[in-house]
């Protein structure tokens, strides 16, 4: 595990960044709190703080800065606060609870599954026909590359509401979303894949007098294993993005899109932040899973020497 | 003895943005059965390209040529022969009995008949018990003598060989050259074989075809007399020296003015 240092220190240096940019950013609060409480700080007026540097108001009111780390409602919540957000919301609670982050992370995780399998099959698909075919050699990537140009936040709430009018709701457009995110870089990938094979190998082939079937399943297929797997690790992680996408326009009330929409209504940033975190863990694991199907998979494969 | 490849003025002219380039002009040669012929010339003259034309990988511009009495095209959809490329290019993913049954799967022999002849040429090869490994775990010269074998899985008469040994050093050269001797007195098939090393094509061959480039031709075709069996310490003797110096005048004759 030579790994774990340089990723510990690095997770030091992100929380100590973390725990100083919340001085600045809260000491505003924390200063007129105080002076709400009787404390006396500097500039005395909630005017004249208001135009004052926050790093300046912070080094003239040294004793006020612990409120800035333990603030409820922060602007910028410290580490500590939003971890213990999340250790409420998920091994405290009941993952049957609406107020479970297990109980959102999984309703977006089914939209992404779905949108994941969706996308990464009309992937291949699309893939194999580029390749066997010129037509759709010349036709088909341009509009993949055209349609990854689109914002993914002004087509998103139109497939929410074209989907709806037709009575579809719920689990499908959102996985509709993951699907459109993740479909493309699983066509390049296996585009790629399955022309790795070289002259002197198609070549071989010919020799043999082999079909197009057999050199699609004997060579290209295989060959194009590698390059699947890794451009599966960034569809998911875009099917995830997707299915988060999915769920801001339409103002859910489930999953973890609507945790973050619902934690900026009601400035709730801990609840935010949370479910960052969440998306991020969720995120994760799914890269986590895939990389461990390739490893075994490619040790099956003898790839790894 | 019969011809089994037979090219009568060949002409192979490519179309580059350079303007035309002849990468066979007027080539005419007959290859008999059991005969083992190299083909030796710098880089440009043209030895790949007649091979890979005999294979029907590139198709002449001008021209016949015929293999085992047929069309190159024809010989190759009737299996006619095994090629052996400059890499080894077996599949990372298949073991080494593997990649020798890729041409008979594809050439759809019987599962009992795939693993019989896997074991059979093996064995010729002598690369018994090999079969299991995957090719990272075989060396280079180990490699290319799988790539050989899976040429000869399924029978073919003809073995056409580009450069097989060019990437491998001199001492594992020398002996694959002997194991591929022994291994054409068994089988008796007829070799095409492209080099660049003049010791090795008077050592391997009954029939020495010097190329030279610009435009790609033959400038001499030496029959050896050297007897088929043929130890290695044959290249002291004075009669293999000769042929040597006979491939070495040939080279620099058709090389001109231009080294």
């Amino acid at each position: 595990m030579r790994s774990v240092v340089p990723i510990l220190t690095v997770l030091l240096a992100i929380v100590i960044l973390w725990y100083a940019a919340a001085v600045p950013m809260n000491i505003r609060t924390a200063l007129t709190q105080a002076e709400r409480d009787g404390a006396i700080v500097a500039p005395a007026t909630r005017v004249e703080r208001r135009d004052a540097n926050a790093i300046g108001l912070a080094l003239r009111n040294p004793s006020h800065i612990p409120a800035t780390l333990d603030q409820e409602r922060a602007r910028l919540p410290t580490p500590h606060r939003v971890f213990s957000e999340l250790w409420n919301t998920t091994v405290m609670k009941k993952i049957t609870s609406k107020r479970s982050l297990v109980f959102h992370a999984w309703i977006t995780l089914s939209a992404t599954l779905l949108g994941f399998a969706i996308g990464a099959v009309l992937g291949i698909a699309l893939a194999v026909g580029i390749v066997h075919n010129r037509a759709m050699d010349m036709s088909v990537m341009p509009w993949a590359i055209a349609s990854q140009t689109i914002p993914i936040l002004a087509i998103a709430p139109m497939i929410i509401v074209v989907l709806n009018s037709v009575g579809i709701q719920g689990l499908l457009p959102k996985a509709m979303i993951s699907a459109y995110l993740s479909f493309f870089p699983v066509v390049v990938g296996m585009v790629k894949g399955l022309r790795s094979p070289d002259a002197m190998q198609l070549d071989q082939l010919r020799t043999y007098n082999a079909s197009r079937t057999a050199t699609f399943f004997k060579l290209r297929l295989p060959a194009s294993v590698p390059y699947l797997f890794t451009s599966l690790k960034i569809g998911a992680a875009a099917a995830l993005i997707g299915a988060i996408v999915g769920e801001l326009p339409t103002g859910a009330v489930r999953g973890l899109g609507a945790r973050l929409l619902a934690g900026s209504y009601y400035g709730q940033t801990e609840q935010i932040w949370s479910a960052l975190f969440a998306a991020a863990f969720v995120a994760a694991g799914l890269v986590g899973i895939i990389g461990l199907f390739q490893r075994i998979t490619m040790n099956q494969m003898g790839f790894n020497r | 003895m019969n011809r089994v490849i037979s090219a009568q003025s060949l002409d192979l002219t490519f179309k580059t943005n350079d303007g035309p380039v002849h990468a066979l002009k007027d080539v005419t040669l007959d290859i008999h059965k059991g005969e083992f012929v190299s083909f030796i010339g710098p880089s440009g003259c043209g030895k790949t390209t007649f091979l890979r034309c005999i294979a029907a990988l590139e198709d002449p511009t001008g021209g016949t040529l015929s293999v085992n009495g047929m069309t190159p095209d024809e010989a190759r959809r009737a299996r006619a022969y095994g090629y052996v490329f400059q890499a080894a290019g077996l599949y990372p993913w298949r073991t080494i009995a593997g990649n020798i049954k890729l041409p008979l799967e594809i050439m759809g022999f019987s599962k009992s008949e795939q693993a019989e002849r896997v074991e059979r040429v093996l064995d010729l090869v002598e690369l018994t018990g090999f079969g299991k490994k995957f090719p990272w775990q075989l060396s280079g010269g180990m490699q290319q003598r799988a790539s050989i074998a899976r040429a000869l899985a399924f029978d073919a008469d003809i073995l056409l060989m580009d450069e097989p040994f060019g990437a491998l050093d001199e001492i594992v050269r020398d002996h694959l050259n002997e194991q591929l001797l022994s291994l054409w007195a068994r089988t008796e098939k007829t070799i095409a074989f492209v080099t660049h090393s003049i010791p090795e094509a008077v050592y391997l061959s009954t029939k020495i075809v010097v190329m030279s480039p610009r435009p790609g031709r033959i400038t001499d075709v030496i029959e050896s007399s050297l007897p088929r069996d043929r130890p290695l310490d044959i290249r002291d003797s004075t009669e293999f020296i000769d042929i040597a110096h006979r491939v070495r005048e040939g080279l620099r004759a058709g090389h001109g003015d231009d080294v």
